[in-house]
């Protein structure tokens, strides 16, 4: 298993920006996302910060020239707009050429609508529509980015939490190296919902202030939504159709910390596991990584858990900063979203700044890069992505070579 | 090289979940969902924890412990058997809809306020609960996956194991698929036309020949290595999956691809195993199949003893690895019948609502 797998396009929405583009500016800007929740009603409102898309549903629907329509959820939408700009980045007009995949990551589904839906079911069972309830499950929004963007040869549905989309591309990533697939669209989608944020806030790992990643007096994450996705490329179609990858995707693992539930582990034993088979599979030692995009959530136990596997395996650890605190956590999305940032790092230079930190953590010797850096040479970038349920997922993404 | 199913472990509304005995007798229910018969989970799961599980995320480590049990990696419940006690090298599950009772729980609960919710549902709500309380269970920390996809769910799963098996990531692979039904999902998904509206007899499904299904759920688990064993039922070959098909000429086009893609044709079937579900309207995609392609083969159906549910093809897995072990076919999973020798080549076909089709090729 030799077969190199490159990265031709990328697609993001998250809060801090509606495409690439906009998303780059704002992450040079060093302007978050975070703000008021206004997508729903809740007991929240004005309580707890969260990170949404500045477009509404239906400013969504006419975008994806869906006017009008009922069939789409918030996640299905946030996901074609991301999906469509990937397949447009790598300069894909007709997906029928070549096998060609799509693996999408979501935690919440179409929840946003059956939420909804439950409400009015559960006062008489005969009532609610079935138009907001039958979008419910993750598949749905899977199957209906695929219509949207043509794609009918192989296609998936990936959840682990949040860790969701990082596994997404990774399967991508054996489909084409066992030669079942030439191409894929791989990465995740999830909207925000009272479901999530009551279910986060019942584990009371939702920080007031908005998240403070890897700062010693952080008190939990901030929830996000957005979507991304990548296209991965064989090499070999990359050779046949002369096309300069944006980066190439050397190394990634899967472990789990088979801890806890919703703990993370003293002394981050899954976080340990899925950078060293990472780094294993690259051929790449430690030092020769030049940032690390951290999973980062703001949370009491992550932060301390991720910071430990860090200095196991790092010595000293590379500059490091946790993108969550402008996008929120995306959840299904984060691998993808973070994937997409890391990417973002190695085509233009820099490394992206760690909002909202201004204490080191007295368990840690390690801190945060809080300042944009510019003109650097970042020809490796790890991403980590730990979910629930122990499943810790890293990618590290290269420098693609000059000509491929 | 193709992967050994080495141990099954599988809840059904059968009698299935000892797997010494292949099928003894044929439950028969006059009900609106077949419901899964309940193992008594104390065996499997400390009692302790399992008083905090919802019923799938029990179905699902127990499923899990007796495939391990059957493939000799865990000793049983009763100290029998050495059980070596080593972890798989993967656990990968497929699920559509994950813990409904949990999803529902919170529903509940928010519609009551947004106060004072318990946190347990959420926690066990998420997708992955159930690969990853298999992997606490084991203590195994390594590579560990969920499938959501419809009636891809079981099936992505398995082109996961097999990708770990080619790339020789893996030597064993525990791999399940598992969904549950409750009277609120059986309910709204009732509204939607997707279910049959009364009662009905499941050994006598096909003979209602009307629309919707019989619902049905059910937890399997298998355990895959790269060696054979004498606890050995079959080889996975390939596993395919297929969405939307343009016309439905396609789809005998797509089986012929895929047995040849395997070196195989469809004279060399000794039996298909078809997914017919008594939905009057869908189960014509087999009947089409059955005059057509599949004239001449033995064919076998299992729907009318685990429902309907997105990851079924757990039960039809389960069940041409048993055929070919035993070299017998029950009575009641036949189809029509067809004079049959040497059992060599299953395959399975089964489609959701005409739009998710998959094909699962086993061997002896």
């Amino acid at each position: 298993m030799s077969k190199r797998i490159y990265i031709t396009g990328i697609g993001i929405i998250s809060a801090i920006g509606n495409n690439v583009a906009e998303v780059l500016s704002s992450l040079e800007a060093g302007k978050t996302g975070i703000g008021e929740i206004t997508l729903f009603p809740t007991l929240h409102q004005g309580s707890l910060p969260m990170a949404e898309v500045k477009l509404s549903t239906a400013q969504m629907l006419n975008l994806t020239g869906q006017e009008g329509s009922e069939d789409f959820t918030r996640t299905t939408l946030l996901g074609m707009i991301a999906a469509k700009e990937a397949l447009n980045s790598a300069g894909i007009k007709d997906v029928s050429t070549l096998r060609t995949g799509l693996l999408s990551a979501t935690t919440v589904g179409g929840m946003d609508r059956s939420e909804g839906f439950y409400k009015k079911f559960l006062e008489d069972p005969a009532k609610g529509r079935l138009k907001d309830v039958i979008n419910h499950d993750c598949g749905d929004s899977t199957e209906r980015i695929a219509a949207y963007l043509g794609i009918n040869y192989l296609i998936s549905t990936i959840s682990t939490a949040c860790s969701s989309s990082a596994n997404s591309i990774m399967f991508g990533a054996d489909l084409i190296r066992s030669g079942k697939l030439d191409r894929v669209i791989a990465g995740g989608t999830d909207s925000v919902t009272k479901f999530t944020l009551n279910g986060f806030n019942t584990l009371m790992i939702l920080d007031k202030r908005g998240c403070h990643p890897f700062d010693e007096h952080r008190a939990g994450l901030t929830l996000g939504e957005g979507a991304a996705y990548v296209v991965l490329e064989s090499e070999e179609m990359v050779r046949k159709e002369g096309k300069q990858p944006l980066a190439e995707l050397t190394g990634y693992g899967n472990a789990n910390d088979a801890y806890h539930q919703t703990a993370s582990s003293p002394d981050g034993t899954g976080a340990f596991l899925a950078m060293t088979k990472a780094l294993e599979m690259s051929k790449l030692k430690p030092y020769e990584i030049d940032y690390i995009n951290v999973h980062g959530t703001g949370t009491e136990n992550n932060d301390l858990s991720e910071g430990i596997a860090l200095e196991r395996i790092f010595d000293p650890v590379p500059p490091f900063s946790s993108t969550k605190s402008f996008t929120g956590h995306t959840l299904g999305a984060a691998g993808a979203v973070e994937a997409v940032i890391s990417i973002l790092s190695i085509c233009q230079g820099m490394i992206f700044p760690n909002l909202n930190w201004s204490t080191p953590m007295k368990e840690l010797t390690i801190e945060p890069v809080t300042q944009l850096l510019k003109k650097r040479s970042i020809r490796h970038v790890l991403s980590n992505s730990f979910g629930f349920g122990g499943n810790n997922s890293t990618l590290i993404l290269s420098q693609p070579p000059q000509s491929v | 090289m193709a992967p050994f199913i080495n141990g099954i472990g599988l809840i059904s509304p059968q009698q299935t979940t000892n797997p010494g005995v292949f099928l003894p007798e044929v439950m028969e229910y006059a009900v609106d969902f077949l419901r899964a018969v309940d193992p008594n989970y104390k065996a499997y799961i400390n009692p302790l924890a399992a008083r905090r599980m919802s019923r799938l995320i029990k179905m699902g480590i127990t499923s899990a412990k007796i495939a391990l049990i059957d493939a000799g990696m865990l000793p049983s419940p009763k100290g029998e058997g050495s059980g070596v006690g080593s972890s798989p090298d993967a656990i990968i599950t497929g699920t559509g809809l994950g813990s409904v009772e949990d999803t529902e729980k919170i529903l509940t609960g928010m519609n009551a306020g947004e106060q004072l919710m318990n946190p347990t549902p959420f926690i066990q709500s998420t997708y992955n609960t159930i690969s990853s309380q298999i992997a606490i269970t084991l203590k195994c920390h390594n590579y560990n996956s969920t499938y959501v996809h419809r009636s891809f769910s079981f099936e992505s799963a398995l082109q996961d194991t097999l990708l770990q098996f080619a790339e020789g990531a893996a030597m064993t692979v525990l791999v399940g698929g598992i969904d549950e039904m409750t009277d609120n999902h059986l309910q709204i998904t009732r509204r939607a036309g997707h279910w049959k509206m009364s009662p009905v007899n499941n050994l006598q499904l096909l003979s209602t020949r009307t629309f919707g299904a019989l619902a049905g759920e059910g937890a399997a688990y298998f355990l895959l290595g790269n060696q054979s064993t004498a606890s050995t039922y079959a080889t996975l070959r390939d596993v395919k999956t297929i969405y939307k098909l343009e016309k439905p000429l396609k789809l005998e086009e797509a089986i012929h691809d895929f047995l040849s893609v395997n070196n195989l044709n469809v004279n060399q079937l000794d039996v298909v195993i078809l997914g017919y579900n008594g939905d009057f309207h869908f189960d014509a995609v087999y009947d089409q199949l059955g005059s057509g392609i599949f004239n001449g083969t033995q064919q076998v159906w299992y729907k009318h003893l685990c429902g309907e549910y997105y990851t079924s093809t757990g039960f039809a897995l389960w069940l041409g690895a048993n055929i070919l072990k035993h070299q017998m076919i029950p009575a009641a999973v036949k189809f029509n019948n067809m004079p049959s020798e040497r059992l060599q080549n299953i395959l399975i076909y089964n489609q959701y609502r005409n739009i998710n089709h998959s094909l699962l090729l086993l061997s002896r």
